[in-house]
């Protein structure tokens, strides 16, 4: 069914198409890192693909591969009735230099999908508004779902957070002026 | 407005104002889930919101690239669960695609009937939780009632309450008991009842409406550009269902509604699920007459279902069977694949890679309150505190789901 989009895309992008491919009923296609923001805005603009939803976002990793990441996003067209799995190989055999343009601007829904895919697989997603960890903490060190990273390895416990700016939100001289008086008067300066 | 005296220069009686930050969550009394949200008020009103999630990851992804793929079920169970049966349909169909094996047809309508089943107790908790923590206290009580009689009968079936681990790759774990259907339909009625009782302590009552009219609205073009699926994106007015746009099982063979709101609020998304539960009731009425009483619940693969027990200690082939089957987990050929189904959020999706070992490459689940949960923030920015509690509500965040 999707095979049509599959076409407009090779016809449209040509040589950024680097691969496509149908098996159990899904359609992928494979395109080049530096068309990848250009690509899924044509996809959701175009009337004839019309990939209003982006469906899902996530990163998987092949050690032994180059480029190592395969970032995979999930379109769906609700109007059409057809879907799309779109591809991107980033990063080098260390994880070095894993970075894809951002699609937020392109949907909005992307956000939190990439920044999932930052914390968990170590892929920079340029031009994303706030790209920070979301399911591990700050003082996380590492990617836990890269190939390389063990399962059963523990990280230190983390010290009580001192000078950071978001969190907590409550430091010791923010919020209402009045109420922080005890806290105010003990501070050296 | 005037200032009533207009002799007063105005200097004099501004006082300083500074915004506020107030930290909601981890734990909140009013809130199910743990959620985070740093807020930035101005008054009352809330001008900045920062939603952090991630309280409950336990590394869902990462753990099942160690077990084989049987063992992902008691995984997927701890997901989503309040409709713990949803995510194991799901995750056995996603599998089966990348296995290009279709179940038996009554193993078919038994998943349709636990899975409505899952899905009204997720509705019943999730509309029930929402009216408690408006101070509603009775009517939880009465869904929580409508609830506990469907754990009965999945607890008679599956043996477990809450996580029963009882899908398959290739069916299920057992076949239904020999009163299943009566049971089911004794137990839907009587649930429908109790049902419309406790609307009727919600659905006039002016202090409810007052809080979920009007708030937390969002249009359908937003809701779709966030990725919203299942009742938060048929509030605003858009019907679509996976069940019906892209039907699985057997679901292309009932006639059911597929409930649409209006205006994308709190209110609306509580009315759709409302309605949802009594389509869910439709569709098992209708899947349990088109039942077939007997025959098989699984495939006959020897590659991927266990054979019985008693082949398996009187014969050697089904003793190798269960060994290889067991020991090296069921070999499902490389390749990847992404299975959607309708869970009880909205369209849960498990895109699965295998390099045809025994054991899964890749198992990326798509939760579908992750999507809807990032929408949080910008919906309860401008409005206030008391706010929060019922667009987080109607929302229905869970967060073994979204955190993974």
């Amino acid at each position: 069914m999707s095979q049509k989009v599959l076409d407009i895309l090779k016809s449209t992008f040509g040589s950024a198409i680097l691969e496509t491919k149908s098996e159990h009923g899904d359609e992928t296609a494979v395109v080049a890192t530096s068309e990848w923001r250009k690509i899924a805005k044509f996809l959701r603009d175009d009337s004839r693909t019309d990939m209003q939803m982006m469906v899902d976002l996530c990163g998987v990793d092949f050690p032994h591969r180059e480029p190592r990441f395969e970032v995979v996003m999930h379109l769906s067209s609700l109007n059409l009735g057809h879907r799309l799995r779109l591809k991107t190989r980033v990063g080098d055999s260390d994880g070095d230099g894993a970075e894809v343009d951002s699609v937020v601007p392109i949907w909005p829904g992307a956000n939190w999908f990439e920044r999932e895919t930052f914390d968990l697989m170590g892929i920079s997603f340029l031009g994303h508004p706030d790209l920070r960890r979301i399911l591990m903490y700050p003082e996380f060190v590492g990617h836990p779902l890269r190939k390389d990273y063990p399962a059963d390895k523990t990280q230190p416990l983390i010290a009580l957070r001192e000078g950071f700016e978001k969190l907590p939100p409550f430091d010791r001289h923010e919020g209402m002026s009045f109420g922080r008086q005890v806290f105010r008067s003990g501070k050296a300066d | 407005m005037e200032p009533l005296d207009q002799e007063l220069e105005e200097g004099e009686l501004e006082l300083p104002s500074e915004p506020m930050s107030l930290n909601m969550g981890p734990s909140h009394p009013a809130m199910h889930g743990t959620i985070r949200i740093v807020m930035e008020l101005s008054g009352e009103t809330i001008m900045k919101t920062d939603v952090q999630i991630g309280y409950l990851h336990r590394g869902f992804e990462k753990m099942c690239e160690r077990g084989s793929w049987t063992q992902v079920f008691p995984y997927v169970d701890r997901c989503n669960y309040a409709s713990a049966m949803l995510n194991n349909v799901g995750y056995a169909l996603a599998v089966e695609k990348l296995l290009d094996v279709k179940t038996t047809e009554r193993c078919q309508y038994y998943r349709v009937v636990l899975g409505e089943l899952a899905r009204i107790a997720d509705h019943l908790t999730c509309n029930g939780a929402m009216a408690m923590e408006l101070g509603a206290f009775t009517p939880l009580l009465w869904f929580i009632k409508g609830r506990e009689m469907i754990y009965d009968v999945l607890e008679e079936e599956t043996g477990a309450r809450l996580t029963h681990s009882f899908g398959r790759v290739g069916g299920m774990a057992k076949p239904p008991s020999p009163n299943f259907k009566e049971m089911v339909r004794g137990v839907i009625p009587r649930i429908l009842g109790i049902l419309a009782e406790a609307e009727s302590l919600l659905l006039s009552n002016r202090i409810f409406m007052d809080r979920l009219q009007g708030v937390g609205k969002i249009t359908a073009a937003q809701a779709i550009a966030l990725g919203w699926t299942g009742p938060c994106l048929r509030s605003t007015g858009v019907p679509y269902d996976v069940r019906k746009a892209h039907p699985y099982l057997v679901y292309d063979r009932f006639t059911f509604d597929v409930p649409v709101g209006q205006d994308g609020d709190n209110w609306d998304r509580f009315m759709v699920r409302l309605e949802e539960i009594r389509q869910s009731g439709r569709i098992i009425e209708q899947a349990l007459d088109q039942m077939p009483d007997d025959g098989p619940i699984n495939i006959d693969d020897p590659r991927i279902v266990l054979p019985p027990k008693d082949e398996v200690y009187n014969t050697i082939e089904g003793t190798i069977q269960h060994f290889k089957i067991v020991m090296e987990g069921i070999k499902v050929p490389a390749g990847e694949a992404y299975g959607y189904t309708e869970g009880g959020n909205g369209e849960l999706g498990f895109y699965l890679v295998s390099d045809g070992s025994g054991t899964p490459y890749r198992v990326r689940i798509r939760p579908p309150c992750f999507a809807i949960t990032q929408a949080l923030g910008g919906l309860i920015t401008g409005l206030m505190i008391p706010d929060v509690v019922p667009t987080f509500g109607s929302l229905n965040m869970i967060g073994g789901e979204c955190d993974h």
